[in-house]
């Protein structure tokens, strides 16, 4: 307890990097992954295939492959980063969250009714307007209830940044057990009630949009 | 193309002639940034004899020490701690599980809530340093431990969801004819929930799987420390082989329980009554029927891009709750 409350300013750094992390990856990620999930529906082949590919392979690497890749495999490409922590952490979170944002707009693309592109079709809307004005839309309500999920598993994930080199709340958390492991559980409980005040309110945010939306059905 | 949406018209002969400038300059973009890549990965001297360690290791060892090193204590301690994580996760997940629907005790219930949303809300590796620094338990039972932990509480959720699908008329049912609230649960409602929650409960286990790499923050030797202890012994330039390897074998091994998870939820689904065989897409990947004026939509049958009767699946896309 007298731990947690002395370290306070490192705890509330840790909670700050965390926070940061997670706002430029995700920003990032959801950029990167609408323009793949763009590709995954374009009518343009090539696009179609290296989509795919994207997800399919980012989405069955561990994120700590993905961190270890950036941090120990590019430098032999000749690709280092001027120091480590930060920016190897956001450019391997955003590669492999986009996968998933990507995968989470598409299912709210399919989740609309066949019939709703059918009428658009049908009235002589384009391939550009059916999207705009009908399809997407409507998919976006869909996918914001699993997009703040993977926002929530963002929040999470920024923690393997600690094994590289980056002092967010778990690194801060390591540090203090090491230093205190007797006040250990304390240290671990006020580090998960940091992490919890990010996700629930997500959660609930979630869970409230989801409700919403079935209504506005 | 041949695999068209509704989204876009049968190509006519204009938009064919676009269609095929585009996929060629798109196909050509992507060569020319693949062939650039392995240029200058040429000219950093990527191709020199750094692969030999994968056939024949310097230093005085064997192709087969260094394939043991990755296959059989890499990925063997990787599979390990996966193999007794994941079924004490999903046998603890389904208890709390059935706790909080079968006891009708409202602190039991909300306290298994709170649980819950508080294992779920944390990150796995600081439960792994939970274990490890302020337990002092290995680093195996600590890897163990977060993946256990973390995954109890995922499971739960998962068949607290496959609960809550249920038809009502099942649990009344089952209260009907005498059986406890607890009975019911057990008996009637956890089989039916586990089997339509099945291929959820398979990509948590890839989820789970996929974690077990977190053992590598907290120096648990499986598959990623192995890459790094043989790169440290050999030499940095060894990495990239190396890592190549290890990389193919974890997309290997999610890939295909990924596809055994799709796999299933396709026959869950066709063994249902009056349900899709395949899910509906509006993209491209799907198995969309042609609805554009001409075009492929003959076909398709006569029923091909008619929206009431062609697909009745197409409901299942609308009618979400």
């Amino acid at each position: 307890m007298q731990t947690f409350v002395e370290n306070f300013g490192t705890i509330w750094g840790g909670f700050l990097a965390t926070l940061s992390l997670t706002a430029v990856a995700g920003v990032i990620s959801f950029v990167w992954g609408a323009v793949l999930a763009a590709f995954r529906v374009s009518p343009v082949g090539p696009l179609r295939t290296f989509g795919t590919i994207y997800v399919e392979v980012v989405r069955n690497t561990p994120l700590t492959l993905m961190f270890f890749f950036w941090v120990f495999v590019m430098p032999t490409f000749g690709v280092i980063f001027p120091e480590l922590g930060f920016w190897p952490a956001v450019v391997a979170l955003s590669l492999y969250t986009s996968s998933f944002v990507c995968e989470s707009l598409r299912s709210g693309i399919n989740s609309v009714g066949i019939g709703q592109a059918e009428a658009a079709r049908s009235v002589g809307f384009t391939f550009g307007q059916t999207l705009t004005h009908i399809v997407l839309p409507q998919a976006w309500r869909t996918a914001i209830p699993p997009l703040i999920s993977v926002l929530i598993a963002l929040t999470k994930n920024t923690s393997v940044a600690a094994g590289f080199a980056f002092t967010e709340l778990v690194a801060v958390s390591q540090r203090l057990m090491n230093a205190n492991p007797s006040d250990g559980l304390f240290i671990f409980f006020g580090i998960g009630l940091l992490y919890l005040v990010i996700t629930i309110p997500l959660g609930i945010l979630a869970g409230q949009l989801e409700k919403k939306v079935a209504f506005a059905r | 193309m041949s695999n068209a949406s509704v989204l876009y018209d049968a190509p006519g002969p204009r938009a064919k002639r676009l269609d095929r400038i585009l996929n060629w300059v798109f196909s050509l973009v992507f060569v020319a940034i693949a062939g650039l890549a392995i240029l200058s990965a040429y000219n950093k001297g990527i191709f020199d004899d750094r692969w030999t360690v994968l056939w024949d290791p310097p230093k005085g060892q064997t192709a087969a020490d260094v394939w043991h090193s990755l296959l059989v204590r890499g990925l063997g301690a990787t599979l390990i701690a996966a193999a007794i994580a994941a079924p004490i996760a999903l046998v603890l997940g389904g208890m709390l599980a059935v706790v909080r629907r079968g006891i009708l005790l409202k602190p039991v219930t909300r306290s298994a809530t709170v649980l819950t949303e508080f294992f779920r809300g944390l990150p796995v590796l600081l439960l792994m340093f939970l274990a490890k620094l302020v337990f002092g338990w290995s680093p195996l039972w600590s890897v163990v431990f977060g993946l256990v932990v973390y995954n109890v509480a995922v499971v739960a959720e998962i068949l607290r969801a496959g609960l809550a699908a249920l038809p009502k008329g099942q649990r009344e049912a089952g209260l009907s004819i005498g059986l406890s609230a607890m009975r019911t649960t057990i008996v009637i409602e956890l089989p039916q929930a586990v089997r339509i929650m099945l291929p959820a409960l398979i990509s948590q286990i890839v989820v789970l799987l996929k974690d077990t790499s977190l053992g590598f923050i907290v120096s648990y030797e499986e598959l990623l420390r192995t890459i790094k202890l043989n790169r440290d012994y050999f030499g940095d330039q060894y990495l990239l082989p190396l890592f190549l390897v290890g990389a193919t074998i974890y997309i290997l091994i999610n890939l295909s329980v990924s596809r055994l998870a799709t796999l299933l939820e396709r026959r869950l689904r066709e063994r249902g009554s009056g349900q899709p065989k395949t899910p509906i897409e509006i993209g491209p990947t799907g198995p969309i029927p042609q609805s554009g004026i001409g075009g492929p939509a003959r076909e398709e049958g006569a029923r091909a891009g008619d929206p009431l009767f062609g697909h009745r699946a197409r409901g299942g896309g609308e009618n979400r709750p």
